[in-house]
């Protein structure tokens, strides 16, 4: 028998188009034995939502450098939940101010990581919560 | 309710679960493909190969545009791309160029990982796609992963075969060599507003002219038989070749049209059959192969087999003899 794969979407909502560091991080993910599927740029939460749904992820990370994460997090969070995936952690990296930190923590959000966050950190923690 | 009646009522959600569970080959996913089995057969497949960064993805996501506009089908897509040799992780790129499927309930796109399998697809990708069919989807396109010339599994499972080339991808002795040419139904020259798109043409058609028509002998129920070739017969289907620019939607139409003929082509001639016959004859005997095994390991001759390893790998012993002494001396 196959062993479980962790399955992990990598996306990037909204419209700023800097999409290094999500690469940066779909290689990492990879490199440590999991199945990344990249959905490229400027996706729309409904997006997000239905590609979590087909490829049936245990993560998702998202890559939002645009200051729009107080909108895009939690509607993707809700449509994750009207799909009936309530059960998949989200996590989020890119420019993301202390104060808001805590509300999405609140809201569901996995993990937050700023710049300069070490991949082995990201790696960790998303084993982590998948086991839970 | 059971995972597989939700399937076939169409759940979205327990349709991606129940596809996790066959790829994992677990024991949830091998009884719900039992249960399934007798829906399977109605789906047309469709599969799609070629050289890395020929426009494989961008081909299937305007194809997949394309059936939707004309008919009322839905649409699966299983885009398959190389699992990491060392670590077995993966990044599964192709639906970075299907955005334009997104919000179509009628379409649904699910990536795989080869998993150490090397034919171009994963081993599992077949029994993805009898869910896929189980689950009432009518059209399946197959992606493989950017292949070179000998990933030729796609041929086994879909019924039509496009092979994707590009201009500038190789010249005349690449197009000679045997291998993933021969296993085109369908050639289609993809980005062809590129210079050299003539040459790469002109090559094809050279191979294609030398292989038709010509006498093809091919196993069928385990016999040779071979089927008489004149330039006339209408029996014999010679693979059309047809330019397309993916990004923009140019040729699609008519390479729709060639698929549809070529299904028609099989379906009058008796091969769709034939070929629903050979995929399912192999995949039973893959099927055997591993329980046999399995079932040989069982017990005590596990050791016994670990034995013979070390004998082989100290050169005590070749691997025949090796075989031949864990079937107790029975001749191989």
């Amino acid at each position: 028998m196959t062993e479980k794969k962790i399955r992990v979407l990598v996306a990037k909502p909204g419209l700023d188009g800097h999409d290094r560091g999500a690469k940066v991080v779909a290689r990492a993910l990879r490199d440590a034995g999991m199945e990344v599927i990249y959905t490229g740029l400027r996706q729309t939460p409904e997006m997000i939502a239905e590609a979590a749904l087909q490829e049936d992820v245990d993560v998702v990370g998202l890559s939002i450098l645009s200051g729009a994460h107080m909108a895009l997090a939690p509607r993707i969070l809700e449509l994750l939940k009207n799909n009936g995936q309530d059960q998949v952690k989200v996590f989020i990296g890119g420019i993301i101010p202390d104060e808001d930190m805590p509300r999405l923590r609140e809201m569901g959000i996995t993990g937050i990581y700023g710049p300069g966050a070490s991949t082995e950190d990201i790696i960790k923690d998303v084993r982590e919560a998948v086991q839970e | 309710m059971s995972l597989t009646k939700s399937v076939l009522e169409g759940n979205r959600l327990a349709l991606a679960r129940l596809l996790s569970q066959v790829e994992n080959d677990s024991p949830e996913g091998r009884s719900a493909l039992a249960e399934l089995f007798q829906h399977t057969g109605q789906a047309q497949l469709i599969g799609i190969t070629g050289a890395p960064g020929t426009g494989k993805s961008s081909l299937v996501n305007q194809l997949a545009l394309h059936y939707r506009k004309s008919t009322d089908k839905k649409i699966a897509i299983v885009a398959v791309d190389p699992s990491s040799p060392f670590t077995g992780g993966a990044v599964l790129g192709d639906r970075v160029r299907m955005r334009d499927l997104a919000g179509d309930n009628g379409i649904f796109i699910r990536s795989m990982a080869t998993r150490g399998s090397l034919g171009g697809i994963a081993q599992k990708t077949a029994s993805l796609v009898q869910v896929f069919d189980a689950a009432g989807y009518e059209i399946i396109l197959i992606e493989t992963v950017g292949a070179g010339q000998s990933e030729v599994d796609v041929a086994r499972l879909a019924h039509t075969t496009l092979v994707v080339e590009a201009p500038g991808m190789g010249d005349e002795i690449q197009a000679i060599k045997a291998g993933i040419l021969e296993i085109a139904d369908v050639l289609v020259i993809n980005k062809a507003d590129r210079p050299g798109v003539e040459n790469t043409e002109r090559a094809l058609r050279s191979t294609l002219e030398l292989a038709h028509p010509t006498k093809r002998v091919f196993r069928h129920h385990g016999k040779d038989m071979s089927v008489a070739a004149s330039g006339d017969d209408p029996s014999m289907w010679i693979p059309p070749i047809h330019k397309t620019v993916a990004t923009e939607g140019r040729g699609i139409p008519e390479l729709a049209d060639s698929i549809a003929k070529h299904a028609a082509h099989l379906r009058q001639s008796g091969d769709w059959r034939a070929r629903d016959r050979a995929r399912l004859e192999s995949e039973v005997e893959a099927l055997l192969r591993e329980t046999l095994m399995d079932r040989f390991l069982e017990g005590a001759r596990k050791e016994k087999y670990d034995e013979m390893i070390e004998q082989v790998l100290s050169r005590n012993i070749s691997p025949h003899e090796a075989v031949k002494s864990l079937l107790d001396g029975k001749q191989v």
